[in-house]
């Protein structure tokens, strides 16, 4: 049944799902907006950070530990990726960068599976954290989910700052716009490019991380979510962190309340064995559909990004 | 001349060279599993004929017309399901859901696959109207998508299968011909890939296909011309996905089996590495591609189990080392057909 306490829920839900997917996109849309780079391998980056805290976590049985492991091992893979091969591909057709970047998925799931077999790992929310919130009265929610909530929208308060009130922030904004010329004022913008490559990389383990307990951490984890960054980027304007706030946002609530809700009402019109597994498609499909009609109304995206 | 058809008779010398040995090693793969007495030789090589075929028709719209589409799988996947449908109905005896009236289906090729091949070319006319209002990344990306949709709506299909796919009992039937001897299956997927690139060429060659390329140069020229641009980047777009349906209604046959991951983007990744990876923008690069990417699954696969660890960087060394594909390696210079 529909009731104020579902919708809430649902609502917090949503508003969960799309904090995540902006952890992902902001990171993704900065390295496009400023490196013309389509980095099919940010989906990498995020389940390496996913397997690097649950390792951590378990081992050290400190959550805290877990995600700080798992910001600097993404963020130095990032890095890493960028300065060894990455840099090489921004003057290139974004063809070369899909395949390239298809190429690096290939490698990082095999090896995660080589280092840490097949299976999928499992990780517990961390106690402090495993309990439920009242805020309406019989509605329950999982303070797990608040907290990741909360880390989201402090992570995008921060990048706002740090796009907006600080030098790097200044330069890359100067970098999307005159690249050309923020170089000959004598930026080192291959220094500036690795940090912005590096932040994208933080975020997308931190995102990663945050997930471990509500996924199962597994290998294809990173291209599921790297599909929804897509469509979030696209949706919101290539290149735009606003865009990519407003795109997750989107995306995690039509998702969400697609998925609560349409059983719901597909079981009022159809048959209730044929419901469920029309439903279930067509709350996969709802988000691909915000997307085409986004790209039709507006061929570049809800919002600009500073350079185009 | 038939190879003057194909590669033109303008071609450079280097360029016969290599096509005819092509051709050559392709007609010769039977003898060869027969010699060896490795008889799945010939099961690999359809494979890579079929794939060829649908790594030429994503090269005719990304290769000559600039038009990157990452939604590929949706056709070959749909040209797949037209025939595992139909067969499935007749086996069954059962009418066609989506079809009015009460048709049982079929098993005949000549009226399974120009169906595949119609079905593939609508979805590709519905896709490419409302995806070629954009370019650039979006293009690629709203392609992904349409393509995603279409998984995601066949994994909904409890009567096909849904997530497990539809198993093929009987192979297409042609008259006089017996597709389920692997010889006879490969000439016939041979046959229509020759067929296929002789066609494509001529498009290519033709004003159609000069008014293509000239858009992947310089669209808005093309349009100060007086060209309907949108128009011929549609034409060419429903012609590659009416070849890429025809491909899907093979590989359902060579597998005996059609399932929604035909269609999951990684899929289409993998066609778009064999365009990328044989060398685009002409037309043997992607059958080039299509056998160096099974083949190097194939070898790998025999030594290790975990052979993507090495496919992946080789990629990322192919993309950053060898920018016209293979195909640029063997012709050298003149590989600039653009």
């Amino acid at each position: 049944m529909l009731t104020i306490e579902l919708f809430f829920e649902q609502s917090l839900n949503g508003l969960q799902q799309g904090v995540m997917l902006f952890l992902m996109a902001a990171g993704l849309t900065l390295v496009f907006g400023i490196m013309h780079l389509i980095n099919l391998a940010h989906g990498s980056l995020y389940m390496i950070g996913a397997y690097v805290a649950a390792s951590v976590t378990q081992a050290s049985d400190s959550f805290v530990l877990g995600i700080l492991a798992a910001l600097g091992a993404a963020g130095l893979t990032g890095m890493l990726l960028e300065f060894s091969a990455l840099r090489r591909l921004y003057n290139r057709d974004h063809l070369d960068q899909v395949l390239a970047t298809f190429g690096m998925i290939l490698f990082f799931n095999e090896l995660v599976k080589i280092l840490w077999g097949p299976q999928a790992l499992f990780l517990s929310t961390p106690e402090l954290l495993s309990g439920t919130l009242e805020f309406i009265p019989g509605a329950p929610y999982p303070s797990y989910r608040l907290f990741i909530i909360g880390a989201g929208l402090i992570v995008a308060l921060l990048l706002r700052h740090l796009i907006i009130h600080t030098r790097v922030g200044m330069l890359i904004r100067a970098g999307a716009t005159h690249r050309e010329m923020v170089g000959a004022l004598g930026v080192n913008i291959d220094q500036l490019y690795t940090i912005v490559f590096g932040i994208g990389a933080m975020l997308a383990g931190l995102a990663g991380a945050l997930a471990g307990p509500m996924l199962a951490v597994e290998v294809g984890m990173g291209e599921k979510i790297l599909i929804l960054t897509f469509v979030v980027i696209i949706i919101g304007g290539i290149g735009s962190v606003r865009g990519a706030l407003v795109g997750a946002l989107l995306v995690g609530m039509v998702d969400t309340y697609g998925r609560a809700f349409l059983p719901t009402i597909m079981r009022e019109l159809l048959d209730p064995a044929s419901a469920d597994t029309v439903a279930a498609s067509m709350s996969s499909v709802a988000i691909y559909v915000l997307m085409a009609v986004v790209l039709i109304w507006k061929p570049r995206g809800l919002f600009q990004a500073y350079g185009s | 001349m038939f190879l003057n058809k194909i590669i033109g008779s303008e071609a450079s010398l280097r360029t016969k060279i290599v096509s005819l040995v092509g051709i050559l090693v392709l007609f010769a793969v039977p003898l060869f599993a027969n010699l060896f007495n490795e008889p799945f030789l010939v099961d690999i090589a359809s494979r890579i004929l079929i794939y060829a075929l649908v790594a030429i028709s994503l090269d005719l719209i990304l290769g000559y017309g600039g038009m990157v589409s990452f939604g590929h799988g949706a056709f070959l996947g749909l040209g797949a399901y037209v025939v595992g449908i139909l067969t499935h109905h007749s086996y069954e005896g059962t009418a066609v859901v989506f079809l009015p009236g009460e048709w049982q289906g079929t098993t005949q090729a000549f009226i399974q696959w120009p169906l595949a091949m119609i079905f593939s070319g609508l979805l590709a006319l519905i896709i490419g109207a409302l995806s070629l209002r954009t370019s650039g990344v979006y293009f690629i990306m709203i392609t992904l998508a349409f393509a995603q949709m279409l998984y995601f709506f066949m994994i909904s299909i409890p009567t096909y299968g849904g997530e497990d796919g539809l198993n093929i009992w009987e192979r297409s039937e042609i008259p006089l011909l017996d597709l389920y001897d692997a010889k006879s299956f490969y000439f016939t997927c041979l046959v229509l890939l020759l067929l296929c690139l002789w066609c494509c060429s001529r498009i290519v060659k033709s004003r159609f296909g000069m008014v293509l390329r000239g858009c992947r140069q310089n669209e808005v020229r093309m349009k100060a011309l007086g060209y309907p641009v949108y128009r011929y980047k549609l034409m060419a777009f429903v012609l590659s996905g009416m070849i890429a349906g025809l491909a899907g209604a093979l590989l359902a046959n060579h597998t005996e089996f059609v399932g929604p991951g035909l269609m999951h983007w990684t899929g289409s990744g993998e066609i778009m590495i064999m365009v990328i990876l044989g060398g685009m923008g002409s037309l043997i690069g992607p059958v080039l591609g299509s056998a160096a990417l099974l083949l190097m699954e194939e070898v790998l696969a025999g030594w290790t189990e975990h052979w993507m660890i090495f496919l992946g960087p080789m990629l990322v060394l192919i993309v950053l080392f060898a920018r016209k594909g293979l195909y640029g390696l063997l012709i050298g210079k003149g590989a600039d057909n653009g």
